[in-house]
């Protein structure tokens, strides 16, 4: 396995599939980070694919009947259980194969909602397929926030943040709760591989997408996706704030195989949160105290995750 | 398992699915359900049916793995009631309107609140109308057949939409019943393997649940009602085809004693029994009472209905569901539209009895004769107050 060899990454640009499962003509805004993340994540799973969408962006952008923009098999059912229709993707091909009925060869299956529809709504049928240990990979797209209704707050909007409930004002920081930590939440199903990842770094997307499509069980990969309609946030800037996330220790790049935790990418030193946060018409009422205090929790967080990465490599 | 013999009537329609063949059964235990879906993980631990069992975490996610089951192209079987029934819901209409030909035994229970786990038709009266074909049993040896019978509807390609099998919670589903039980060959004969038109695969992918813009939902809708409508002669050729393979004839609307009636009964589900009984007692004086036990409520057989009922001068609609604030209960708002449309002059009244799990009493179905007769015009008139008599409260 790579673990061996961890700066050996397989994927470079060169390497990358051509063939594109979602193609373009869909409707996503303009500098949308999320579709990109499909785009690649889909490269990384290849043709033997099947999709099992909940509502959201991404299904609204790319399937208005009678278009689509899949070139993959894809289903959307509804908002909170894309989990569980992929539990009943993934146990009707198992049984269909042991029984001839279709080809034998491998199908992997992959859900893909976004933080509203992994975190709040679809919370539970989540936890059932993940315990259930069907194999499959889920992808929740966070974009912090109910994107597709209008940028309403979700329990994936970080702290401070401005949405259209939870706005700043006399008596309102914004959003007055912190982001929960989903992927610790999925680790805690004992599931073999689970990952954070960011189109802004694609190589380290792809290696993560490869490691959770080989695991003989559940996956769980948490993507942050930059919205800059929700996040107010320049269009041709996506990138950059993706990659300022995980700079600032916002959003670590990191993978948790077996329980084991490991930094996919050493962030140190921290660049100041005032960084990420800068530029952002989200953020821009918060005042320097409230910015110290996300700092604070910043930084914390961060050494806390250093300290289980580092624990776990010696655990190696 | 073939032949007749004595078996809980839970135990018989898990059996039927085994006999069907089912290959994707996704299930979340509820009263008086479980039973059905016990048996069926008995089954499929012992090696007696060859099936995934997804052990979901609620009945939301067991309507949406049989979704996912089915549009993979996987016979899908699943069992509910009540609170499950109604948290499935939202899921209904989806399986309905992606033409998914998923089989559901319904054991048909009261909803909460107050929580009440007996029977009574409030679950599938406040599901009536998600797309899904409805079928309700009499008896045991009907909730076998129906199962059989719900999946070569379901899988017709003129049809290719959900069942739902409507089997009184306990006092159906807990009883133990003499079933003859078909043999494995005759089933096969009847009902081939699904073959779907389209599935997901990747060797030939497609995109289904796409959603449909306001130029063309209407066209979307249109076409799955026009379908449902059309479905009706299907189920009627099932019903014939059935009754010739396994010598036991259905029609989607039975009859019983109806020929000289001055009163029908007209009722859905188990409380048919109770009322032939009522009604054999009742002709021994003299009291001319007959029934149309209703066995498909969806799509509703207007006509069906309309030549058993032409002639009639009193009919008695009896429900095990409150209106909820409409003026009637379903059924009899359905048989007074019918009546409307098309000339009947009956006298119509609605009677509520036998709510979650109470009894429906011998005499409660004399009481309702004896009420019947002495009706006139004036008592189906709409007034001010209850437009329906409940049967069996207290002061």
């Amino acid at each position: 396995m790579t673990t061996l060899l961890p700066n050996v990454r397989t994927f470079a640009a060169n390497v990358i599939p051509k063939e594109e499962f979602a193609v373009p003509g869909h409707r996503a805004c303009t500098g949308c980070a999320e579709i990109l993340a499909v785009r690649l994540a889909l490269k990384g799973f290849g043709r033997d694919t099947i999709i099992s969408m909940a509502t959201g962006c991404m299904e609204i952008v790319s399937s208005p009947l009678p278009t689509t923009d899949w070139t993959l098999p894809w289903i959307h059912v509804a908002f909170e259980n894309c989990a569980a229709v992929a539990s009943g993707v993934e146990s009707a091909l198992k049984i269909l194969r042991k029984k001839g009925k279709i080809p034998d060869k491998d199908v992997h299956v992959v859900a893909i909602a976004g933080d509203g529809g992994t975190m709040d709504i679809g919370l539970q049928s989540l936890s059932g397929a993940l315990e259930r240990y069907h194999k499959f990979t889920y992808i929740c797209l966070d974009n912090e926030a109910y994107m597709n209704t209008g940028i309403q707050r979700s329990s994936g909007t970080p702290f401070g943040a401005m949405t259209t409930t939870s706005p700043p004002g006399k008596n309102s920081i914004g959003q007055s709760t912190w982001k929960k930590d989903m992927p610790k939440i999925a680790v805690a199903h004992n599931i073999p591989y689970v990952a954070t990842a960011c189109p802004s770094y694609p190589f380290d997307f792809l290696e993560k997408i490869r490691k959770a499509k080989m695991v003989d069980g559940p996956s769980y990969i948490h993507v942050l996706s930059v919205c800059p309609t929700g996040w107010r946030t320049p269009t041709d800037l996506s990138i950059r704030y993706g990659r300022l996330a995980v700079q600032t220790g916002v959003f670590p790049l990191y993978e948790v195989e077996d329980g084991k935790y490991r930094l996919t990418y050493n962030a140190e030193p921290l660049r100041p949160i005032t960084e990420y946060l800068k530029g952002q018409g989200r953020f821009r009422h918060l005042t320097p105290d409230s910015i110290a205090t996300i700092q604070k929790r910043i930084t914390t967080d961060w050494e806390a995750l250093k300290a289980l990465s580092d624990s776990s490599a010696k655990a190696i | 398992m073939i032949g007749r013999r004595g078996i809980e009537v839970s135990l018989a329609i898990a059996e039927a699915a085994k006999l069907c063949r089912v290959e994707v059964i996704s299930a979340y235990p509820i009263t008086p359900q479980t039973h059905i879906v016990e048996h069926l993980s008995e089954l499929v631990a012992d090696g007696d049916l060859e099936a995934s069992y997804i052990t979901v975490e609620s009945e939301h996610s067991a309507l949406s793995a049989c979704v996912g089951a089915a549009a993979t192209g996987a016979r899908t079987f699943t069992s509910s009631s009540s609170q499950g029934l109604e948290l499935m819901h939202e899921i209904l209409f989806v399986a309905s309107g992606m033409r998914l030909p998923i089989v559901m035994a319904a054991a048909n229970r009261a909803l909460s609140a107050p929580l009440n786990i007996w029977n009574d038709h409030s679950d599938v009266m406040a599901a009536r109308d998600t797309g899904w074909i409805m079928l309700f049993c009499t008896n045991g040896q009907e909730a076998l057949d129906s199962i059989i019978i719900a999946y070569k509807i379901a899988e017709d390609r003129r049809v290719l939409m959900p069942v739902m099998v409507n089997i009184d919670g306990f006092t159906l589903t807990h009883v133990v019943e003499p079933v003859e039980f078909p043999a494995q060959e005759t089933v096969d004969a009847f009902l081939p393997p699904y073959s779907p038109a389209y599935t997901l695969h990747p060797d030939k992918p497609v995109t289904m649940g796409a959603y449909g813009i306001p130029e063309i939902y209407t066209e979307c809708k249109f076409a799955q009602e026009t379908a449902m409508n059309n479905s009706k002669e299907v189920v009627i050729e099932v019903l014939d085809a059935f009754g010739k393979q396994f010598g036991r004839p259905y029609k989607v609307a039975e009859t019983y004693q109806l020929e000289d009636a001055d009163v029908v009964f007209i009722a859905l589900g188990a409380m048919n029994e109770n009322i032939m009984t009522a009604i054999d007692e009742m002709r021994t004086e003299e009291k001319k009472a007959g029934l149309v036990n209703l066995r498909l409520y969806r799509p509703f057989p207007g006509e069906e209905l309309l030549a058993l009922l032409k002639g009639k001068k009193r009919i008695a609609v009896v429900e095990r569901v409150m209106p909820g604030g409409a003026l009637n209960s379903p059924l009899f708002n359905e048989i007074t539209s019918l009546a409307y449309r098309s000339g009947l002059t009956a006298l119509i009244k609605n009677y509520v009895i036998a709510l979650g799990g109470r009894d429906a009493l011998q005499s409660d179905f004399r009481h309702i004769f004896d009420d019947m007769q002495q009706a006139s015009a004036k008592d189906t008139r709409i007034k001010k107050g209850l437009n329906f008599a409940m049967i069996g409260v207290r002061a």
